[in-house]
């Protein structure tokens, strides 16, 4: 197809003119979707652990819950967020709508649940292996929980680049909240809309290809790291 | 060193264990004394793990009692240890596993270094101390498992088939340590389904057969004249076993 | 133990990373919501770093259909709106939510279709001629359907045709629920008519198979206008800032910025501020 040719194009023209736009605009997608990955991790490593490890009433219905949120709609949560933040909204006051903050929000709400899901069928496994053993050496639930995080850090890499996996590509959600504002809210995925609405097809595809490479090298690094440390490790 | 009060005696009152409506273990009473080597035997299925696990307090009995009789019954589940059939080791150095049981017991971080150090040293793996456990061979482990056991300084120290899926020679290192663990006075409970371990190791031999207790004797009597039909047989090779 | 210590390193560290993001904000700038049709078209881009080197005001657009810009604007996410649809404006400060709304520039609405026109509707002049002939022929036609300013008007010259379209729907009358973009790349797609103004349509570059086809008929006619959301409805509208960029884009200063904005060499908005 000659406009695939023509993106693949426009994706190396533009990485080669080093546009200043262009590099603020990944600049901005990379530090919002770390970011709320990042917090996502900070919370939902932990609700994870404590999932997979607790005994308490409803904890099934919770895991089915978390599974389900996995397949929350970005838009739902643009939405959710949006009215939060709106200024008729509870959290109005904070005046953070149409900012990189009010996106890291819903990005952060967007992938906790995979990052908690994922982390708590990983913990669980380890658990099941590892349950007797931490018992008999005197750990409680709390002081296993933490060594089981620390001792599936590999498996919990992948439960954590899925987050970011969603959170980079997802357009739904930021495009709500952030406003898609030149220069302040737009980033990689708003940015591609945007061309796609002006009908630059060709552009659209080529910061499209940028953005697939991005994400591409981050899980290349990320999975070469975890297999060398793995073979360290075992 | 022993400690200035024993846990010891335990003593099991009719303890049962139901799973699955089926007694695994079947109202056993006995009473297990300081000192000794005992080895808990029977053929496959017989309860023998679940024995185990039910005296070092990994399970609930569903019926009858689990007593440490002895004066110092304070903080029971530091006095004891127990090295499983399949080591599980963290993802971390081989050392520092040992520090990790040893953190976990309220030992002081300079101890720690020292305690481990002395312990991996004993099972003579002080070579791979650095090395990560999770790539240590299966003997190696389980020498590790034995090393971290210890480190611990238990009085008495559970062993649940330690060597099964491990070669001769392994088998030859790990009874080595479980020898040298009791010359320093620490009581052995483990279970085997290797006799010829079992004659080599124990003092005194619980015989499981069913779930229940079939026997219990001293070593060199269970081995010439057992007195029930069922040991005969089981040393025999007539019962099935793994 | 190591593992918490481990776990609150981590967590401090994000946490610096959090704290080390303020240069996200920037105080000087007031949200401005307005049309797609504004910002696609390129307008913004063009006049607003004239304005912002002026005063120094950053001027944030949040570029939605009308009908959602006002949504946007009478919860008071925006300071000021500048839309293109001027029954709702009036009724939207007549409702207390804005104030002072002035005319600022037009452009025009054209028809565009497929160049084969199935309907026969190329080189007329009238609008509701050609929306009756497409009706008649049942020619695909494909609509915003978004309740955008275009989307309005679009409803508006239909009725004024006394053409149902909504009868068609799922069969000739397509709605698509989506920005004049999108609705542009849709139509391209399966060869339909659409109504988009002047501006979007000579920014487009996905035009495929389409051509203009009527224009030029006075009822076509595009006004957008601007006005500040009311402080009185929501205390936080940056009132001075949003004052001094209305001030500007209605002053000659602002309106000749606007008229010299073209794309290949067409002029795409025509101020019209009452000065």
């Amino acid at each position: 197809m000659n406009s695939l040719h023509e993106a693949f194009g426009q994706a190396a023209a533009l990485v080669a003119s080093g546009d200043a736009t262009l590099i603020e605009i990944v600049l901005l997608s990379l530090r919002v979707s770390l970011t709320a990955v990042l917090v996502a991790a900070l919370i939902g490593l932990p609700i994870g652990a404590a999932i997979a490890v607790g005994r308490f009433p409803g904890r099934r219905t919770l895991i089915v819950v978390l599974n389900a949120l996995m397949g929350l709609p970005p838009v739902v949560v643009g939405l959710l967020v949006y009215l939060l933040l709106s200024r008729a909204g509870p959290l109005g006051a904070l005046g953070i709508l149409f900012t990189p903050t009010a996106m890291v929000i819903a990005q952060t709400v967007l992938i906790l649940p995979i990052i908690a899901a994922l982390s708590r069928q990983a913990i669980e496994d380890a658990w099941s292996e590892y349950q007797e053993q931490l018992r008999s050496l005197g750990a409680g639930r709390l002081s296993a929980a933490f060594t089981l995080l620390w001792d599936t850090r590999f498996s919990l890499l992948t439960a954590v680049l899925a987050g970011f996996g969603r959170a980079a590509a997802e357009v739904g959600a930021v495009m709500i909240v952030g406003g898609n504002i030149d220069g302040v809210t737009r980033v990689m995925t708003t940015a591609i809309a945007l061309e796609t609405s002006k009908g630059d097809l060709p552009l659209a595809l080529g910061l499209g290809v940028i953005l697939i490479s991005l994400v591409l090298i981050l899980n290349a690094a990320a999975y070469l790291t975890k297999e060398a440390a793995q073979r360290r490790y075992g | 060193m022993r400690a200035p009060s024993s846990i010891l005696p335990l003593v099991l009152e009719s303890v049962s264990f139901v799973a699955g409506g089926r007694a695994i273990v079947d109202a056993i009473s006995c009473e297990i004394g300081a000192g000794s080597r005992t080895v808990i035997v029977g053929p496959n299925g017989a309860g023998k793990s679940v024995l185990m696990r039910l005296c070092h307090g990994l399970l609930r009995p569903t019926s009858g009692r689990v007593v440490w009789r002895g004066v110092g019954t304070a903080a029971i589940g530091r006095r004891q240890a127990m090295v499983f059939q399949r080591p599980v080791m963290l993802r971390r150095s081989a050392i520092a596993n040992l520090e990790y049981a040893l953190a976990l017991q309220d030992v002081a971080r300079a101890d720690r270094t020292r305690l481990a150090r002395e312990a991996i040293e004993r099972v003579g793996l002080g070579h791979l101390a650095g090395r990560s456990a999770r790539v240590l061979s299966g003997g190696e482990q389980q020498r590790l498992a034995i090393a971290r056991a210890w480190a611990l300084r238990p009085e008495v120290l559970f062993l649940d088939e330690p060597t099964a899926s491990l070669d001769p020679t392994a088998t030859r290192e790990i009874e080595t340590a479980i020898a040298a663990i009791h010359a320093c006075g620490t009581k052995i409970v483990m279970t085997t389904h290797n006799l010829g371990q079992a004659r080599r190791l124990a003092d005194e031999i619980f015989f499981l057969n069913q779930g229940r207790l079939a026997e219990h004797a001293p070593a060199e009597r269970f081995f010439t004249a057992p007195a029930t039909a069922e040991a005969a047989a089981f040393i025999k090779g007539e019962l099935p076993w793994t | 133990m190591d593992m918490i210590r481990r776990t609150l390193v981590v967590a401090a560290i994000g946490g610096a990373a959090l704290a080390a993001a303020p240069v996200f904000a920037q105080d000087k700038f007031i949200t401005v919501a307005s049309t797609t049709s504004t910002e696609n078209s390129g307008l913004f881009k063009a006049i607003l770093p004239v304005f912002e080197k002026q005063t120094g005001i950053q001027v944030r657009v949040v570029a939605l259909g009308t009908g959602q810009a006002l949504d946007l604007a009478r919860r008071g996410d925006a300071d000021v709106l500048f839309v293109h649809n001027k029954r709702a404006e009036e009724k939207f400060v007549a409702e207390g939510y804005g104030i002072d709304r002035n005319d600022v520039m037009y452009n025009d609405f054209v028809l565009v279709g497929p160049k084969s026109d199935p309907a026969k509707v190329g080189g007329g002049k009238d609008i509701l001629v050609a929306l009756k002939t497409i009706e008649a022929a049942k020619a695909p036609f494909a609509s915003r359907g978004d309740k955008s300013g275009t989307h309005s008007a679009e409803l508006r010259y239909w009725k004024a045709a006394g053409v149902d379209p909504t009868a068609g729907k799922g069969s000739w009358y397509r709605e698509t629920g989506s920005g004049m973009g999108a609705t542009l790349n849709t139509a391209s797609g399966m060869s339909a008519y659409v109504l988009t103004d002047r501006g979007t349509w000579l920014s487009f570059k996905n035009r495929g198979d389409l051509t203009v086809l009527v224009e030029g008929d006075p009822r076509l006619f595009n006004q957008y206008g601007i006005m500040l959301v009311n402080p009185a409805k929501h205390p936080h509208v940056k009132k001075d800032m949003g004052q001094v960029f209305i001030d500007w884009v209605l002053s000659p200063a602002g309106q000749k910025q606007i008229a010299s904005y073209k794309i290949g060499g067409q002029q795409l908005f025509f101020p019209n501020a009452k000065q």
